[in-house]
């Protein structure tokens, strides 16, 4: 299986550690990855407004690009720019003068082909967790981590289609497979907070807060995730909170998923 | 030629006010066959219906044609009238007039036109009309209810009350269902079993009814007044004859499982009366889950029983008998909180469903009728109850409301409120719901005495917070958010049609709803019947709906019945489809689209040339065709025709509005 990459703005600056984990581990788990060339922004937001048909250009774009490279799917990591590309592809596919228009506007015939899946899935359903746990050469036993799932990667169910969207288990199982112990804890799909992180800082500082105290109850002793936004909202409001003295005091290392799996794989 | 009467009926005012009739009588006397024409204000009325009979005799008519209302209201009353006057009922044609003309038009000039093409198209039809004949049938003087919860149970005593005989099927080891499960029962808070089991009793020393537990139907063949049902009596291990009920196997047996009657709270063992008011109240054994039939070893029962009434050998049984009517009264499931996660059902014992709440009320149940948190033992302080969960949610759930979770709802804060004091209830509502008599006042006891707080809007997800659940929802009227720390949540879940009602369905021959519910033969004026004749309806298995309405509609079933069993015979209906042997080319699409399964294969020999050769061809069960004309558009070579609307009188009516 070959897959073309797109990385994403995020990916190639502030969470470079992010790309460079995931490529390192691809590699060695015999994936093949190949960047997309001239990549262009996702567009960073599903557009909601869906008469405002300008908002669909940038993802359709670098769906064409990714199409152009000719490979089987296009895998990504940001679960902001996943989220933007499978709704964009789902639209594509279901509204025919949603696609009438945009095709006349880039004039191309683009049908929402180009298959989008996410690292996580890619490991869950190409590689396998049976295979990967076989794999891992450094076993995270003790390690008590909480997957924290955020929104995008699950939400809207109906839309994303990834996994149960109020009990998912994809990240469960891929911790387990590395033999981490997992911890479970009722706040794990919601909001980090978000962009309000730049409009509203005090409801994306409570909402982190929520989100901190109950996986910290729960045993949790860093967070696992998949999103380059929910990392800073978790680690620049815990700094904030503990910094200003305000409840909760606790510090909790974030990481990526990829950055677990390459010190399970020993890289 | 014929000679046809037209008589054009007024209806007072409700067809002369858009239709000029002199006009109209003056044109239908200008038609083909038409030698009499009539007029009158009243036409159903005696004097109207004399007229005819006179007219009939003295001018020697032998087809009649009366424009009025539609045929769905006095086409059997014209008929008798044309029948007592020496014709065959089926020469009677009628023009709606009314329904299809003069209601529907404000014009006079185009509704009298319109009527006049009506009229045309009917004497059209009515000089090719022939002779019909109704064939008399032979009624079983038994019915069949299938299902033992309060429906099946109503309908089984009334119909055995009128003394003609009923058995009574139910698929669990014991009557009762659903209503068995039930604490109180609102708006008046009498105790459900108090009032259910002496019914349950009723049936089982009814001499006019047999009883068969832990039965299902597995073939249903036949039609009104002559069904062939097979049921399949479960193998239950235990001999009925020989057990005395004394329970010493159910204390000894070591297989344990989640109980269905106590909603999983507690669990059961393999051998088990379902709850300990049981009819009959001796047990079965769940094979599925026996040590002995899972293992091959055990048999501790046999052991203790001091009877001798294990029998692991027992097999099922295939019983066939025949049946005048069926009641169908199977009841509901509720629904299933797969894509309810946001509401932590599952995730945290904390989270119930109302039934399960009903188990925590009820004196038999797990707690001995103390409201007991599952996880710990206490008593709850405050309890969120959540209606329409799956209700009202075309998203995830049922579109529709499923009608008594209102009112369980308000029982359920008014119990909490009687046996935990000091507690209080949260009531997240879309709309509540009391259409019932003396239904608002329970509802408005609810939250005037029982201090039960209700807030208008839906809860978006439940969070385990250490022993407390932390609701997060919003009041829709002040626009907050809300966040409640509460000891319990309870879900208060809809009711599904049964898993399985498809396939009965099939069986039946009757159709169900896109939420598979049993669907009734018109929704305000044949709310029991079923298009399939003979066939009637009870309960929540054809809509959700409460125990007195549930007890009302199996009583209706009943007299349904008994109206059939009281009739010496049974005239069929004439009016049914024909095969024409020599055009039938026997490629059997009639037989796929027919809904009845009134059409079968046949084998004819026939000559051809000079040899004789054998050939299939379609067959029409005259009991059990409903006239309903399917198969005479699916048929190519057009061979099958229905009496009294054969492919040449609707083209002759095609013809006469058009040419």
């Amino acid at each position: 299986m070959r897959y073309s990459y797109y990385p994403g703005c995020t990916l190639k600056t502030m969470a470079k550690i992010y790309e460079d984990t995931a490529l390192s581990t691809a590699k060695a788990l015999g994936l093949n990855l190949t960047e997309i060339k001239e990549w262009q922004c996702c567009g960073a937001l599903y557009p909601l407004n869906t008469e405002e048909i300008f908002s669909f250009f940038s993802p359709v774009r670098a769906l064409l690009q990714a199409r152009a490279g000719g490979e089987d799917k296009l895998l990504t990591l940001c679960a902001g720019c996943y989220n933007v590309f499978k709704r964009t592809n789902k639209a594509v596919r279901e509204d025919g003068e949603l696609r009438r228009k945009i095709n006349d506007y880039l004039e191309d015939d683009y049908i929402g082909e180009v298959e989008v899946v996410h690292y996580l899935e890619v490991l869950k359903n190409d590689v396998g967790f049976a295979f990967l746990a076989e794999r891992v050469k450094k076993k995270l036993t003790g390690r008590k981590l909480a997957p924290y799932y955020g929104c995008l990667l699950l939400k809207p169910w109906a839309e994303m289609d990834l996994d149960d969207v109020e009990n998912p288990t994809i990240f469960e199982n891929f911790l387990t497979a590395l033999g981490a112990t997992v911890v479970d804890y009722p706040y794990k799909t919601e909001c980090c907070g978000s962009y309000l992180s730049m409009a509203n800082e005090d409801i994306a500082s409570a909402a982190v807060g929520r989100i901190l105290v109950s996986a910290y109850k729960n045993g949790a002793e860093a967070f696992v995730v998949a999103c380059p936004l929910c990392k800073y909202n978790l680690e620049e409001y815990q700094k904030e909170l503990f910094a200003a003295g305000r409840e909760p005091q606790l510090k909790l290392p974030v990481v990526y998923f990829t950055e677990i799996l390459a010190e399970a794989l020993a890289l | 030629m014929k000679r046809i009467g037209v008589f054009i009926c007024w209806c007072g005012s409700n067809i002369a006010g858009t239709v000029d009739i002199d006009k109209v009588a003056a044109a239908a006397g200008t038609m083909n066959g038409v030698v009499y024409v009539d007029q009158n204000k009243y036409t159903c009325s005696e004097i109207g219906q004399a007229m005819i009979k006179d007219a009939i005799k003295e001018y020697k008519l032998d087809r009649v044609v009366i424009a009025a209302c539609s045929p769905r209201m006095h086409e059997n009353t014209f008929r008798k009238t044309v029948e007592s006057a020496g014709l065959n009922p089926y020469y009677l044609e009628i023009a709606n007039i009314r329904e299809q003309c003069s209601w529907v038009h404000k014009d006079k000039e185009a509704g009298t036109a319109k009527a006049i093409s009506l009229i045309r198209t009917a004497v059209a039809k009515a000089a090719m009309n022939e002779a019909l004949f109704a064939v008399e049938m032979p009624i079983t003087r038994r019915a069949l209810v299938i299902g033992g919860g309060i429906a099946g149970i109503q309908a089984a005593l009334d119909i055995a009350d009128t003394g003609f005989e009923v058995d009574l099927v139910e698929r669990e080891p014991s009557l009762g269902g659903r209503m068995a499960q039930l604490d109180k029962t609102f708006p008046t808070l009498d105790c459900s079993a108090c009032i259910l089991t002496p019914k349950m009793v009723d049936v089982a020393q009814h001499e006019k009814i047999r009883l068969f537990t832990y039965a299902e139907v597995e073939k249903v063949e036949g039609y009104l007044g002559n069904f062939t049902v097979t049921i399949r009596h479960r193998a239950r291990s235990v001999d009925l004859q020989k057990c005395t009920g004394c329970g010493e196997c159910l204390a000894k047996c070591p297989a344990k499982v989640a109980s269905e009657f106590e909603e999983g709270l507690v669990q059961r063992r393999a051998i088990y009366t379902p709850f300990p008011q049981a009819v009959p109240n001796k047990p079965a054994i769940d094979r599925a889950h026996c040590r002995f039939f899972t293992t091959g070893k055990c048999k501790v029962c046999q052991k203790v029983c001091p009877a001798d009434a294990i029998d692991y050998e027992m097999e099922d049984r295939l019983l066939t008998n025949g049946y005048g009517a069926i009641v169908v009264a199977t009841g509901f499931d509720t629904h299933k909180l797969n894509d309810y996660g946001e509401y932590a059902y599952g995730k945290h014992p904390d989270v119930l469903t109302s039934l399960e709440f009903e188990r925590l009320l009820n004196a038999s149940g797990p707690t001995g009728g103390k409201i007991l948190r599952p996880s710990d033992g206490k008593a709850p302080k405050t309890v969120a109850f959540i209606q329409c969960v799956g209700s009202r949610d075309k998203a995830k759930g049922n579109s529709y409301c499923a009608k008594i979770c209102c009112m369980y709802t308000a029982k359920h804060a008014i119990l909490l409120s009687e046996k935990v004091p000091g507690s209080k209830a949260f009531v997240f509502y879309i709309d509540v719901r009391t259409a019932g008599k003396d239904y608002e006042e329970f509802y408005t006891r609810a939250y005037e005495e029982c201090g039960a707080s209700y807030i208008k809007g839906n809860v978006s997800k439940v969070f385990p917070e250490g022993e407390k659940l932390l609701v997060r929802g919003v009041d829709v009227l002040s626009g907050a958010l809300v966040e409640l720390l509460v000891d319990m949540v309870v879900l208060a879940v809809s009711v599904d049609a049964r898993a399985d009602a498809k396939e009965l369905a099939k069986k039946l021959a009757v159709t169900v709803n896109e939420h598979k519910f049993f669907t009734e033969a018109h929704p305000k004026l044949r709310p029991v019947d079923t298009q399939t004749a003979g066939i009637f309806l009870a309960g929540v298995c054809q809509g959700p709906k409460d125990i007195p309405e549930t007890v009302a509609q199996a009583s209706a079933a009943a007299v349904k019945v008994a109206a059939i069993f009281s009739k010496q015979s049974l005239l069929s209906n004439p009016t049914v489809a024909e095969v024409e042997q020599k055009l039938c080319s026997g490629d059997m699409s009639c037989m796929a689209v027919c809904p009845y399964g009134a059409i079968s294969e046949q084998v004819v020999e026939e000559r051809r040339g000079r040899e004789m050769v054998t050939r299939k061809i379609a067959r029409v069960n005259v009991a059990l065709c409903q006239g309903c004309g399917a198969c005479t558009v699916a048929c190519r070579p057009g061979a099958i025709n229905l009496k009294g609307f054969t492919n040449q009188q609707i083209l002759a009516e095609v013809d006469a509005i058009c040419l």
